[in-house]
């Protein structure tokens, strides 16, 4: 599975959104992406990547495709 | 030493901060002893390289020395990613390291408030966040604070550190309440008057004087602390959790 793969469908999942809607989910946009979503798609994408983020990032992390970038600091190829 | 099934922190993953002398290094020591292996912070690189060594060897366990300044966020980050890559789990997290610098109220400058809050509160939240990246996916851990009998009871000359333990002691129970539902206990411990570390720097007459005012007659070693931070990191605390937990001998204050 790709990174893109991995990062798609955590976002899908925790979510319940399909894949037409990846480039318009943003936090607070939808019921599911709450505080307590934001940080189930944290540790989520932390597992998925062995990574650890740093709170700037969590906080900044507003929407998938802000997230994409985030991702690319810490080296995940997307 | 207990055989390893009696061990009561058998296998856990625990980070200690603060482990170069008093309290932390008997938690380092206790801790490793249960069985713990041992992720023992300190600030100076290489102060704990020989005794970790040694003590890994005679507990049968690993003590591994971490060195960072919890103040520097990058160093925390650095240790935490560090315990990831090398046991993907942590199973408790100590919150020791400290600093007491006593000023009566019209000689606290700002300096001395951030310096404190720096590290005695600042820090500690930041060791909870990461703490809880490893602990809500497994659905386990305990965080156990090092809060002080001034943090409860205040303390004349002690407005910055007293503020900053009664911050610690909010943030443990506020902690507790909001990781409770991912099994994650946080407690905090509210130390008396203790021999070690700043409190040895007061003098012997001083240190009698104090002793007087303690219930038990003594001054606290380290090992009384260590060891009821060896408990709220155990199994024997699986249901514990928001508390205070007052080792002091019951001091009057």
């Amino acid at each position: 599975m790709t990174n893109s793969e991995k990062y798609d469908n955590a976002v899908m999942a925790i979510f319940e959104v399909g894949a037409d809607e990846l480039l318009t989910v943003a936090y607070q946009s939808i019921a599911k992406w709450d505080s307590v979503g934001h940080m189930r798609l944290m540790a989520e994408i932390e597992g998925a990547f062995g990574i650890l983020l740093d709170t700037e990032d969590i906080v900044g992390f507003s929407s998938y495709e802000t997230g994409k970038k985030i991702l690319r600091k810490y080296g995940v190829e997307l | 030493m207990a055989s390893s099934s009696e061990r009561l922190l058998a296998g856990k993953v625990a980070l200690i901060t603060g482990t170069n002398r008093g309290i932390g290094r008997a938690m380092m020591e206790t801790f490793a002893r249960q069985g713990a292996i041992v992720y023992a912070g300190a600030r100076t690189e290489g102060c704990l390289d020989a005794a970790a060594a040694e003590l890994g060897r005679r507990c049968e366990t690993e003590v591994c020395p971490v060195y960072f300044d919890v103040t520097d966020g990058a160093g925390m980050r650095a240790a935490f990613v560090r315990i990831k890559r090398e046991r993907q789990r942590l199973d408790v997290l100590v919150n020791n390291a400290g600093i007491m610098r006593d000023a009566v109220i019209g000689m606290v400058t700002n300096d001395l408030l951030q310096e404190t809050f720096a590290v005695n509160v600042f820090a500690v939240a930041q060791a909870i966040q990461y703490a809880a990246k490893f602990m809500v996916p497994q659905k386990s851990g305990s965080i156990v604070n090092l809060a002080s009998i001034v943090g409860v009871a205040g303390h004349a000359g002690q407005l910055a550190y007293s503020a900053s333990k009664g911050a610690v002691i909010a943030m443990t129970k506020t902690a507790a309440k909001e990781l409770a539902p991912h099994g994650i206990r946080v407690n905090a411990i509210a130390p008396g008057m203790i021999d070690a570390g700043v409190f040895q720097a007061i003098g012997a007459e001083r240190a009698r004087t104090f002793a007087a005012t303690i219930g038990m007659g003594r001054l606290g070693r380290p090992e009384d602390v260590a060891n009821a931070a060896v408990f709220l990191a155990s199994d024997l605390a699986d249901y514990v959790t928001g508390q205070i937990l007052g080792v002091d001998g019951a001091v009057a204050i």
